[in-house]
């Protein structure tokens, strides 16, 4: 027998009371990846979107949100006569909602937007994209839960429009979107002539600070960012990070409560017997390394069973139609180290007291009430 | 009577300790000698202060004054207090406190992970121990599985596992039927003799008693040889 069989037999010896800590590990674990899947799954998608095919992204300065963004055809024709660019693709987002289907991302793009070429055309063609008046075009996954075909004529805010074309794209948010020609859009979301960002392609990447100096000199009210520096200071991306993980720790606070329960439980049940191992020679250390070391098989046992439910509900949220494709779950390692290394410590803290109130067990008191 | 035939083990002088913030004294300046090789009985009725003696030879307790000094160590300092319990002193309770779940053989193994044993090392000295004391055939069951005498011996060769100089027994024989206590009693008793381990054994009964190399009656506190 060695050190970790007595730590095993401690609770196996107390198996419901070892599993309810396990749950509240678990639990933590499974929410925490839960949310930091979808929310970082979802900044990448947003990203993707806004960087497809570019190295900088230009939008109004000190927006809050990219939506309330404007940037006009001015300078948006500005942005396209620089001697560094090689393309500028302007965009214009909008929320629109459709019969039973409160919220759709709808997006206003040029005909020459690189989006439409890389997607995989499942009716029409990226050609005739534009080509008519009051048509839209559908993702592959907005086409299935609006249970609209080529032809067919959709109710979208409060316009009516014709689905003209069908394309799958890998990217969940636009998969799940509505695009129209970009003058459509200004005018459907009464946008004048601007757009909400301008993704640009320069000639050559080295050229990027000499283009961001001159535009933003030329006009002090648009910001122009490359896609890892827009990514890093966004502040949506950051509030939305912020929120994962303080949800993910509360929910862990509350699992770590659970298992400082299991074990304070486990310690007040077996005080005589800790008082036996102080006679037999244990040192408060290793009473207190007996108690720490159940805690953290406990959250061993907790991480494991998280992550089990946590890539379950992953899985079926990815397939669920009514999500729409706006969850793509992207779970990175440092993400996992995290989370792994976030059990550890909330159930190791949680074993703080319980330990060291078994290290302060007095073999006599204890013994004397035989 | 063997007293004084070994090399002085233990020493108690004017020992005193009271509960209750000094309200209950139990020991009023006690003096004790104990040697290796005797066997010594606490005599006394309960709540005589046997246990609590003890305790205090046994560093599970602190004094309230007075000298200790157990295998050369000082049970009032706390690194020696340790010491003592790893690697000088064997404790037998009332109630065995084995631990439930465990087999006789885990039990038994349970001094040796407080001081690192080798496993082997280990195994070989539960092997050594149960054949000793009667219980080779019985290393594989759990505790909940022996008899009440059983129990007990497997408690006594989980107190010898580190190979103590001094056994402290309280009240060994106390939960046990009449047969079954006269074999436990015996079993100290050749181990005191025979491996010149000090046994210092607490009970009421004066049968037992009688039959240890001295008598130390203990009553209000004091200590008076017997």
């Amino acid at each position: 027998m060695r050190f970790l069989s007595l730590v095993l037999i401690n609770l196996l010896r107390h198996r419901l009371r070892a599993l309810i800590g396990v749950a509240g590990i678990s639990f933590g674990v499974a929410a925490m990846l839960t949310i930091l899947a979808i929310v970082t799954g979802a900044i990448g998608m947003f990203q993707r979107i806004l960087s497809s095919d570019s190295h900088y992204l230009v939008f109004e300065k000190n927006v809050s949100d990219l939506f309330f963004s404007s940037v006009t055809t001015e300078q948006v024709d500005a942005i396209r006569g620089r001697p560094e660019v090689a393309a500028a693709h302007p965009m214009l987002f909008g929320i629109v909602s459709a019969p039973g289907h409160p919220v759709i991302t709808c997006f206003g793009i040029e005909r020459g937007d690189p989006r439409l070429r890389k997607g995989e055309w499942l009716a029409g063609s990226a050609a005739d994209f534009g080509g008519r008046p009051g048509e839209v075009f559908l993702g592959a996954r907005a086409a299935e839960f609006l249970e609209a075909m080529q032809g067919d004529t959709i109710e979208v805010g409060r316009g009516s429009f014709t689905v003209g074309g069908i394309f799958r794209n890998e990217n969940g948010f636009e998969d799940g979107g509505v695009f129209m020609p970009l003058a459509e859009a200004q005018a459907f979301f009464s946008r004048g002539a601007a757009s909400s960002v301008v993704a640009v392609q320069l000639r050559d990447e080295n050229l990027g600070p000499a283009f961001k100096a001159g535009l933003e000199t030329a006009y002090p009210g648009i910001i122009a960012l490359e896609n890892r520096e827009f990514s890093s200071s966004y502040n949506s991306f950051k509030i939305l990070n912020f929120t994962a993980w303080a949800v993910g720790i509360c929910a862990f606070c509350l699992g770590g409560l659970g298992v400082a329960n299991t074990m304070l439980l486990s310690v007040f049940s077996r005080i005589r017997e800790i008082a036996v191992l102080r006679v037999c020679g244990f040192s408060d250390r290793q009473v207190a390394a007996l108690i720490f070391g159940e805690a953290s098989v406990v959250a061993a046992a907790g991480v494991a069973v998280g992550f089990a439910i946590g890539f379950t509900v992953l899985a079926i949220l990815e397939h669920t139609p009514q999500f729409q494709g706006y969850v793509q779950a992207t779970i990175s390692a440092p993400v996992l180290v995290g989370i792994v290394a976030t059990a550890l410590i909330t159930a190791v803290a949680g074993a703080i007291y319980p330990a060291r109130y078994a290290s302060r067990i007095q073999p006599a008191e204890a013994l004397r009430y035989e | 009577m063997n007293s004084g035939r070994g090399a002085i083990l233990a020493e108690a002088r004017d020992v005193v300790k009271s509960y209750d913030h000094g309200r209950i004294t139990v020991l009023q300046g006690v003096s004790l000698t104990l040697r290796a090789g005797e066997l010594v009985s606490l005599w006394g009725a309960s709540g005589s202060g046997k246990s609590t003696l003890l305790h205090l030879l046994g560093g599970l307790d602190l004094p309230d004054s007075g000298e200790l000094k157990v295998c050369g160590l000082n049970p009032v300092r706390e690194a020696d207090r340790l010491e003592l319990r790893r690697r000088h002193l064997g404790y037998v309770f009332q109630l065995h406190n084995l631990i439930p779940d465990l087999t006789v053989a885990e039990n038994i193994r349970v001094p040796a992970l407080a001081v690192g044993l080798p496993p082997r090392e280990t195994a070989a000295r539960v092997q050594e121990l149960a054949e000793q004391i009667g219980m080779s055939h019985r290393l594989t069951h759990r505790v909940q599985d022996l008899s009440g005498g059983e129990r007990q011996r497997t408690a006594i060769c989980r107190a010898l596992m580190n190979a103590p100089r001094l056994l402290l027994a309280d009240e060994p024989t106390g939960s046990l039927d009449e047969q079954t206590g006269e074999t436990v009693f015996s079993l100290l008793k050749s181990l005191a003799e025979r491996e010149r381990i000090a046994v210092v054994l607490a009970t009421h009964e004066r049968r037992f008693a009688e039959q240890c190399h001295r008598i130390v009656r203990v009553r209000d506190g004091a200590l008076a040889e017997v």
